[in-house]
C-alpha cells in the first residue's frame, strides 16, 4: 500500500473507537491505561480532550496518530482498521492522513525553516520538483509571510514562528486530521492566542483537529470538549 | 528522495565534525596500513620473481639419486647415458635438449687459487643457456667461459690463463652475463669449458644433468608426464623439476607472508569499524527524539535505516579514499626501507591492493554502520518521541 487510499473518504465519520484497551505490560504488573473507550469523532469536528495527567489522554492520541494500537477492541481511522495496517502502513496513514502538532514543536534540527515543511511533501511525492509551490502557500497560510526566515535553521525563529512553521509542515500533505499535543503549552498568551486562532481557522477550512490540552482557555475554542479519567470517558459534551 | 537522506547524512555528520573526522581517521589508518602492507608483500614477490623468472622455463632432468648410488651398489645409476639423451631429445621434439657434466675442480689464476663449479656442455649448446657480456662464446675445443662471481674472485679478465688440478691451462675467452640465481645451473659462481675438452682428459660415461628449454610453458606438465612415462615405468630412472613449479611454490609462500601482512594491517580496520559503530550508537541515542519525529510525521523504518547507512557509507569512502591516496605514500616508504626499490609501486597488482584496501574499508564502514541503522530504524516512535 503505497498511499492509503481514503476508502471511506464519504463516510462522514473520520475515526472509530469501539470498546478499544490500552494495557502496558509492566514488570510490576499489567496497567490499563484505556478501558473499553468507545467514541466516534465524524469530519470537520475541533475536539479537545482533557484530563489529569496519567488519565490516558496521551495514550489516546497515540493511538489516533497511529503511533500506537490497541490491546483489543477495534479503531478504524479514515476507513482502516489498524489492527490490518502493518508498519509501514501505518506510517503512510500518518503521513498521508494525519499532521502532526506538538507542544515542542518539534522541528527538525537539521533542516531549515522550507525544508522542515518540504519534508513530509518529498516523503510522499518523492520528487522535490513535482511538489511545485506548495511549501510557500502553507508557510503563508500559516502566518509566515517573511520569505527571508525561510532558510534560516528552526531553532533561529521564535517560538510563535516555530508552532507555525509546525503547522505548516502539518498541514502540506493535506491531511484530514490535524493532531495536537498541547499546541500552546510552550507559548506565552498572546502567541498562544494567535495559534488558537490558526487553528481555528484551519477547522473552518474543514480539517478536523483533536487537541489535548490542560488549558480550559485554549480547550474553549474546540466545539466539544472529552474528558478522560483513568481510562474512562467521564464527559463528552458531543 | 534517497537524496533528502543522503542530505540527512551529510549534515549529521557536518554537524559532529570534529567526531566524524575521529572516526574517518580511524577508516584512513586501515585502509593505509591494509594497501601499504599489501604493496609490500606484492613487492617483495615482484622483486623476487623477477630475480628468478630470468631461468625461464626450464625443465631439469637428473638421475635419480636414490639409495642404490648411495649404498654404492650401482643398481640405480648416477649418470644419463647418451642413449637416454637419444630417448629425451624424441620427448622434447624441437625444444632444444642440452645434456652436460657437472663438476667441480681446483684451478689456478696468478697466485689465486681456489675450487669452482665446472660446468662441460656441446659448444652449441652454450648460447641456449648463457649470455657473454664481454669477449666472446667458445669456438672449437679451446676456452673458458668466467662467470661474474668466479671472475671477481679470481680477477679475471679476458685473456686471464686458468690452470687445473691436473696441469692443464686454458685462456678465459669470455665472461658471463650475471644471471641471477636459478634453478638449472649457477653460472654466475661457475666456469664453462667445452665438452669434449672435458671428455678427453675424463673418464666419464653420462652426463651429469640434462636441461630441456621449453618453449611453451604449458608444454612442461606434458615432457614431465611423457619422461616419467618413457623411463620410470618400472623404477624411478630419471628426476625431472621444473622451474615453474619451483617459482610457483615460492610464489605461493611469499603470497602467505603478503597475506599475513595485509592481515595485520586488517587488525586496524578492525579498530576502526569498532569506532564507527561506537560514532553511529552515540548519534542513534542522541538523535532518538529526531528519530521519533522523523517517524511520526511518516518516515519509514527502511527510510531511517537508509539514512544511518548513508552516514556509515559516507565515513567509510572518505576514509577509504584518503587513505587510498595515502597508501601511494606509505607504499612508497615501506618499499624503499624495505625493498630499498620503489619501482614496483605503480605495479597494477600494488594499484589492486591499493583498490583492495578501500574496498575492506568501505565495506567495514558499512558493516559498522548496519546494527545503528537497524537500532535506529527499530525505535517505538512513541518512546522516541518522549527521549529528551
Amino acid at each position: 500500500m503505497e498511499t492509503v487510499k481514503a476508502a471511506g473518504e464519504d463516510d462522514p465519520v473520520l475515526i472509530r473507537f469501539d470498546e478499544v484497551s490500552k494495557v502496558y505490560s509492566l514488570p510490576a504488573g499489567d496497567v490499563v491505561a484505556l478501558d473499553r473507550i468507545s467514541l466516534t469523532v465524524e469530519r470537520g469536528e475541533f475536539i479537545a480532550i482533557m484530563g489529569p495527567s496519567g488519565s490516558g489522554k496521551t495514550t489516546l492520541l497515540n493511538l489516533i496518530g497511529c503511533l500506537d494500537v490497541p490491546t483489543s477492541g477495534r479503531l478504524v481511522i479514515n476507513g482502516h482498521d489498524v489492527a490490518d495496517l502493518s508498519d509501514d502502513d501505518l506510517t503512510y496513514l500518518r503521513r498521508d492522513t494525519i499532521g502532526f502538532i506538538f507542544q515542542h514543536f518539534n522541528l527538525i534540527p537539521l533542516l531549515s525553516v522550507l525544508e522542515n515543511v518540504e519534508y513530509p511533501l518529498i516523503l510522499k511525492c518523492r520528487d522535490r520538483n513535482a511538489c511545485g509551490m506548495k511549501p510557500y502557500e502553507v508557510l503563508r497560510a500559516a502566518g509566515l509571510d517573511d520569505e527571508r526566515l525561510y532558510t534560516h535553521k528552526p531553532t533561529e525563529l521564535s517560538g510563535g514562528q516555530q508552532q507555525r512553521v509546525a503547522i505548516a509542515r502539518a498541514i502540506v500533505n493535506d491531511p484530514s486530521l490535524l493532531l495536537c499535543d498541547e499546541p500552546t503549552g510552550n507559548l506565552d498568551q498572546k502567541t498562544g492566542g494567535a495559534i488558537m486562532d490558526l487553528l481555528a481557522e484551519m477547522n473552518r477550512m474543514g480539517k478536523t483537529i483533536i487537541m489535548v490540552t490542560h488549558d480550559t482557555g485554549v480547550a474553549a475554542f474546540a466545539h466539544r470538549q472529552v474528558r478522560i479519567v483513568d481510562g474512562r470517558i467521564m464527559e463528552d459534551t458531543g | 528522495m534517497s537524496r533528502t537522506f543522503f542530505e540527512f547524512a551529510r549534515r549529521n555528520l557536518q554537524r559532529n565534525l570534529f567526531r566524524s573526522l575521529l572516526a574517518v581517521v580511524g577508516i584512513v589508518i586501515g585502509v593505509l596500513a591494509i594497501s601499504s602492507m599489501g604493496i609490500l608483500g606484492n613487492s617483495l614477490t615482484l622483486s623476487v620473481t623477477e630475480e628468478l623468472s630470468t631461468v625461464g622455463d626450464s625443465l631439469s632432468v637428473i638421475p635419480h639419486s636414490g639409495q642404490g648410488s648411495q649404498f654404492g651398489a650401482g643398481l640405480v645409476q648416477d649418470r644419463i647415458s647418451e642413449r637416454q639423451v637419444q630417448d629425451l631429445r624424441r620427448i622434447a621434439g624441437s625444444n632444444p635438449v642440452i645434456p652436460f657434466y657437472s663438476t667441480a675442480d681446483r684451478i689456478q689464476v696468478g697466485t689465486k687459487s681456489g675450487v669452482v663449479s665446472i660446468y662441460a656442455m656441446d659448444t652449441d649448446d652454450i648460447p641456449k643457456l648463457v649470455e657473454v657480456d664481454r669477449g666472446i662464446l667458445i669456438r672449437g675445443n679451446s676456452g673458458v667461459l668466467a662467470g661474474p662471481r668466479v671472475v671477481s674472485q679470481f680477477d679475471l679478465k679476458v685473456g686471464s690463463q686458468i690452470r687445473f688440478e691436473n696441469g692443464d691451462t686454458q685462456r678465459v675467452v669470455g665472461i658471463l652475463k650475471e644471471r641471477g640465481l636459478g634453478f638449472d645451473i649457477q653460472p654466475d659462481y661457475a666456469l664453462i669449458v667445452p665438452s669434449r675438452w672435458y671428455e678427453d682428459r675424463n673418464d666419464e660415461k653420462g652426463y651429469d644433468q640434462v636441461i630441456i628449454k621449453v618453449r611453451n610453458l604449458d608444454d612442461v606438465d606434458v615432457l614431465e608426464k611423457a619422461i616419467d612415462n618413457r623411463f620410470n615405468r618400472r623404477e624411478d630412472v630419471l628426476d625431472t623439476f621444473s622451474s615453474k613449479e619451483i617459482l610457483s611454490s615460492i610464489q605461493q609462500v611469499f603470497g602467505q607472508i603478503s597475506t599475513f601482512t595485509t592481515a595485520i594491517g586488517g587488525i586496524s580496520l578492525i579498530v576502526a569499524g569498532i569506532s564507527i559503530l561506537n560514532v553511529m550508537m552515540m548519534s542513534v541515542t542522541e538523535r532518538t527524539k529526531e528519530i521519533g519525529i522523523l517517524r511520526s510525521i511518516g518516515t519509514l523504518r527502511s527510510e531511517i535505516r537508509q539514512m544511518f547507512i548513508y552516514e556509515a557509507l559516507m565515513l567509510g569512502a572518505i576514509g577509504s579514499v584518503l587513505g587510498g591516496l595515502l597508501s601511494f605514500g606509505g607504499g612508497y616508504l615501506i618499499s624503499l626501507l624495505m625493498l630499498q626499490t620503489t619501482k614496483y609501486l605503480f605495479h597494477p597488482s600494488s594499484l589492486s591492493s591499493i583498490a583492495l584496501g578501500m574496498g575492506f574499508g568501505i565495506a567495514t564502514a558499512l558493516l559498522s554502520g548496519l546494527y545503528p541503522a537497524w537500532k535506529a530504524s527499530n525505535l517505538s516512535p512513541i518512546e522516541a518521541l518522549r527521549y529528551e
